[in-house]
């Protein structure tokens, strides 16, 4: 690609053709403040935020749009710059709710990141009138608090360029200008499926994971990368925990997914900590009892309804015992299955759900201490 | 996969998904091909029974029955040889026993084959040469060709075209297979297959047999395959396997015909499980034992892509719950003690890898790497930073390999191989006049044992469905939400109908999440001989109307 020389701030940096201002900054490391802009989207230039100041061009203009020629000056940080930049930010703030004191994105706002550069307080603007919309959509997983919104339009560009369904829109004009969900409905109602890239990248806490709402500041919860446990797309997750509880989830820039995710691996985490979780080992009491298995007929149903597990047959009760004495007993049955019935009696189905260390390991004990090639799993199922 | 998804959805010229439901059942990749569409305009066809969302985008929908896909892609073969539209220089030099599919090929014109799949000739035409003329075409597929008696040979169709197009070993080609679940891939490289070691090393060969008796001390002696699920249970009803143990997985949900799974797991003199839940299968064990989430251990999946990734534990076990490798690990050290081996014992104690004393999961893969040749440079440490490594990676300086086949393929030349349509092995009749197909849907995750427990996508996705087309429903005075009772030869289930012109008249779909609704109460566990997987797309079955109330679960 051709290499476009321009000077930033005294600096000269080679640029690649058709590159934005911004792009050949950041590439540089020139920290350009970006709000409308994300990464990972088209441009769109409806903020002003990163305005420049560009020699034999009249105007500021938006960095995030314009792009480089060759032997442009730039200037990223002069006093029109930053008057500009704080005049926009203030005409933002002016109908914005700042209760940062109790916002989600306390810690996680670019508005509130920017406000404190700046040294933007509230102002009140002659005849200013402030939005009171009611918070809420009616779907289990999105927030939607349009009075904070700042109609950046991310989400709609996340819905239209990563995930394509293009449920959201800004519909009105001027002060009644709003996002939409389809034909200005509720998101269940319009083609959103719930993927959460237009929480991922909205700037404020407008768009918020419910589940999330009162769990904890960015700050209070560590960040933990590893890899969804759904489909075998594989996308890379950033669980926040905070305590031993994961209290959001989003997406990790792996090479399957690029900083996005789907509906399971963003809101399906919270089986983690469900109640139904088993904690301790469980025997049948039979067992404990050394007593002969009752079969079939007295056994448990198992196509029944959750808390339908237990059988009358008090030799069939579950009870829990200590790791040592489960494990125990399971390597003695084994064995004696082995002494008994032979090798081929045995059989193990190992996880497409469990990690390759595991199916290795259970491969091994299969083939090698059970002496068995009976080992199988759902890969085709 | 052949091929990586970021190279399908950069330099694809066309796509052609056959039996996958990508935007659900794949949905990042999903949404990725979706912006190929509409951001680069290239075509798409869609091969699936179902109106499927992401046919909204195709060029041409090949809306075939249920377990026609092997004429279906013969039909296609037929048009790029009739018109010469194949890659002669990759048939050439590529591959072999053109002769014999060309021969094979004559008999599925795309008259005879639109008969077969209630197609049009002319659409088959059409996407054959909509595929001729944007090279490469990448090929996608999943369950939908798999999980048929003729599952193989729907395998080995995919490759003879692809292979005729000329479309392996390129950016933006490829046959890709979509896994269904985060470590399917894995598993399989693993050695969690009763006829191969980790890596694919045959149990019959000589070597292989040698290498693992080498490390491991010990193993089986005989060069047989072991029994894949579906043998497993039949042999569990005979008595001849009398013990099981199952991990992270719901046979009571996920295999075809429950009934007989029950029979098989309650035949058995001991079954251990290990889950997070109480689910179906654990509720038959005699021994249940807590595993952890993947939130609460490290080690690595293995995508679809081939692609290698790190996990990392975010959270302490829940209880006294262990990660699943350290209770396995445990149980290996148990059954020494116990006397497993007897006078063997020595013969695991000497071998190199014969131990089980693992201290952490990173260990185990070096095991992994040691004894798996296309594992050989993947180790933890090279996992923490990047973007993971795609197998085959045999060693330490090797940085991975997105595209398989380059050049050339493992055997040397790419065989093509006749394959003959093979219809279902249960097919609709008077007594059962309707074909079951069944599938998943974007909310929920194979047997619902996570994501029914996930509150947010059990609320907004709650019950199962069947969906019928508005013709079958006229028939039976059926209106969208009212009750039916669905019956097969091996079972019935009571489930709310969903009335939608997503299906084809004379089918109907069902999910398999729904232990209330279980589909596969219904499924044939008749299997593809050679694949051995079960066919859970195609089974014939009667429905019925109940009266409002008549069912107290619904
Ligand atoms: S909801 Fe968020 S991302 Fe969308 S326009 Fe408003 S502030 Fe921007
Ligand atoms: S986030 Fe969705 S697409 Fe990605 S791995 Fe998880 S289930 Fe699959
Ligand atoms: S970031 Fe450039 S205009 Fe908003």
């Amino acid at each position: 690609m051709a290499v476009v020389n321009i000077t930033v701030n005294d600096q000269k940096i080679s640029a690649q053709m058709g590159q934005t201002i911004y792009q050949a900054a950041a590439a540089a490391g020139i920290d350009i403040p970006v709000l409308c802009h994300h990464p990972a989207l088209p441009p769109e230039g409806a903020c002003r935020v990163c305005l420049v100041e560009i020699d034999k061009v009249r105007n500021l203009q938006p960095a995030c749009t314009y792009p480089v020629t060759e032997g442009m000056v730039v200037h990223t940080a002069s006093t029109k710059v930053m008057e500009a930049r704080k005049f926009a930010l203030e005409l933002i703030i002016s109908d914005h709710p700042l209760d940062c004191m109790t916002c989600e994105a306390t810690g996680d706002c670019r508005l509130q990141d920017l406000a404190y550069a700046y040294g933007v307080k509230g102002t009140e603007f002659e005849g200013g009138r402030q939005h009171h919309y009611a918070i809420d959509d009616p779907n289990p997983f999105i927030q939607v608090d349009r009075n904070k919104c700042i109609l950046c339009r991310r989400c709609v560009r996340a819905c239209n360029y990563v995930n394509g369904v293009e449920a959201i829109s800004v519909v009105y004009r001027g002060f009644n200008a709003k996002i939409a969900f389809g034909a200005d409905s509720t998101m269940e109602d319009s083609p959103c499926e719930f993927c959460g890239s237009c929480v991922e990248v909205c700037p404020v806490a407008a768009l918020w994971p419910k589940m999330s709402v009162g769990k904890g500041r960015p700050y209070q919860t560590r960040q933990v990368e590893t890899v969804c446990s759904y489909c075998g797309v594989g996308c890379k997750l950033i669980l926040h925990v905070k305590g031993n509880e994961i209290v959001r989830v989003s997406g990790a820039d792996g090479a399957a997914n690029h900083g996005f995710t789907c509906v399971k691996g963003r809101f399906g985490y919270d089986y983690v900590n469900h109640t139904d979780r088993l904690t301790k080992p469980l025997v049948r009491r039979y067992l404990l009892e050394g007593k002969p298995k009752a079969h079939a007929a007295e056994t448990a149903h198992a196509l029944s309804l959750p808390g339908n597990g237990h059988t009358p047959d008090p030799d069939m009760e579950w009870v829990e015992t200590s790791w040592d004495q489960a494990l125990g007993l399971v390597a003695q049955k084994w064995v004696a299955t082995k002494q008994t019935h032979g090798r081929d009696a045995f059989a193990a189905l190992c996880s497409a759900r469990c990690t390759n260390e595991e199916n290795f390991l259970a491969a091994k004990l299969t083939r090698q201490l059970m002496e068995t090639h009976s080992v199988d799993h759902c890969a085709r199922l | 996969m052949t091929n990586t998804f970021d190279d399908i959805a950069g330099y694809a010229k066309c796509l052609f998904i056959i039996g996958s439901n990508t935007t659900e059942q794949h949905p990042v990749f999903g949404m990725q091909l979706r912006q190929a569409v509409k951001q680069r305009g290239i075509p798409l066809i869609v091969a699936d029974p179902r109106r499927i969302p992401i046919t909204q985008y195709a060029t041409i929908h090949l809306r075939h029955k249920p377990g026609t896909d092997t004429a279906l892609l013969n039909g296609l073969m037929n048009v790029l040889v009739t018109e010469d539209l194949y890659d002669h220089d990759f048939v050439a030099n590529r591959t072999e026993g053109f002769d014999d599919l060309k021969a094979k090929l004559v008999e599925y014109t795309p008259e005879r084959v639109a008969e077969i799949c209630g197609v049009k000739a002319d659409d088959i035409r059409r996407a054959a040469r909509l595929m001729a003329a944007n090279k490469p075409t990448a090929l996608m597929y999943a369950m939908g060709i798999t999980q048929h008696t003729s599952g193989h040979g729907n395998v080995m169709s995919c490759a003879n075209l692809q292979m005729l197009l000329g479309n392996l070993g390129v950016p933006g080609g490829g046959v890709n297979p979509l896994r269904g679940q985060s470590n399917v891939q894995g598993a399989c490289d693993m050695g969690g297959l009763p006829n191969v070691y980790s890596g694919y090393q045959n149990v019959a060969l000589e070597a292989s047999h040698k290498k693992f008796e080498g490390a491991w001390g010990v193993v089986p002696p005989e060069d047989k395959p072991g029994l894949t699920v579906v043998e497993m249970m039949n042999a569990a009803i005979a008595g001849k396997v009398t013990a099981m143990y199952v991990f992270g997985e719901n046979p009571m949900l996920s295999d075809p015909d429950l009934n007989h799974v029950r029979h098989a797991l309650e035949s058995l003199d001991f079954l251990v499980v290990q889950d997070l839940f109480m689910t179906e299968t654990a509720q038959l064990a005699d021994v249940v034992l807590p595993g952890a989430s993947f939130a609460e251990k490290d080690g690595t999946f293995t995508n679809s892509e081939r692609r290698v990734q790190l996990l990392r534990p975010a959270l302490h076990p829940l209880g006294d719950t262990l990660p699943d490798w350290q209770i396995i690990a445990k149980l290996g050290q148990q059954l020494i003690a116990a006397g497993v081996l007897g006078e063997r014992t020595e013969a695991i104690q000497a071998a190199p890898h014969g131990a089980w004393d693992y201290r952490n999961s990173a260990q185990i893969m070096e095991e992994i790497a040691t004894l798996t040749p296309s594992y050989g440079g993947v180790h933890h440490w090279r996992l923490e930073a990047g973007k993971g490594l795609q197998w085959p990676c045999p060693n330490d300086e090797h940085p991975g390999t997105p595209i398989l086949h380059i050049g050339k393929f493992t055997r040397g030349l790419g065989k093509l191989t006749p394959v003959d349509f093979l219809p279902p092995v249960e097919l609709p009749d008077d007594e059962y006049p309707l074909l079951l197909t069944t599938g998943r849907v974007l909310y929920h995750y194979h047997t619902g044992s996570l994501t029914r427990r996930a509150q947010g996508l059990a609320a907004i996705y709650p019950e199962g469905l069947i969906e019928m087309h508005p013709e079958d429903a006229a028939r039976l005075n059926l209106a969208n939400g009212e009750i039916v009772e669905v019956t097969s030869r091996r079972g019935q289930v009571n489930v709310k109908a969903d009335v939608t012109e997503k299906i084809q008249p004379g089918v109907v779909f069902m999910t398999f999440h729904f232990a209330e609704s279980a589909a596969n109460l219904l499924t044939n566990s008749a299997y593809d001989p050679i694949a051995k997987i079960p066919e859970f797309k195609a089974c014939a079955v009667k429905v019925t109307k109940l009266p409002a109330g008549a069912c107290e679960n619904c």
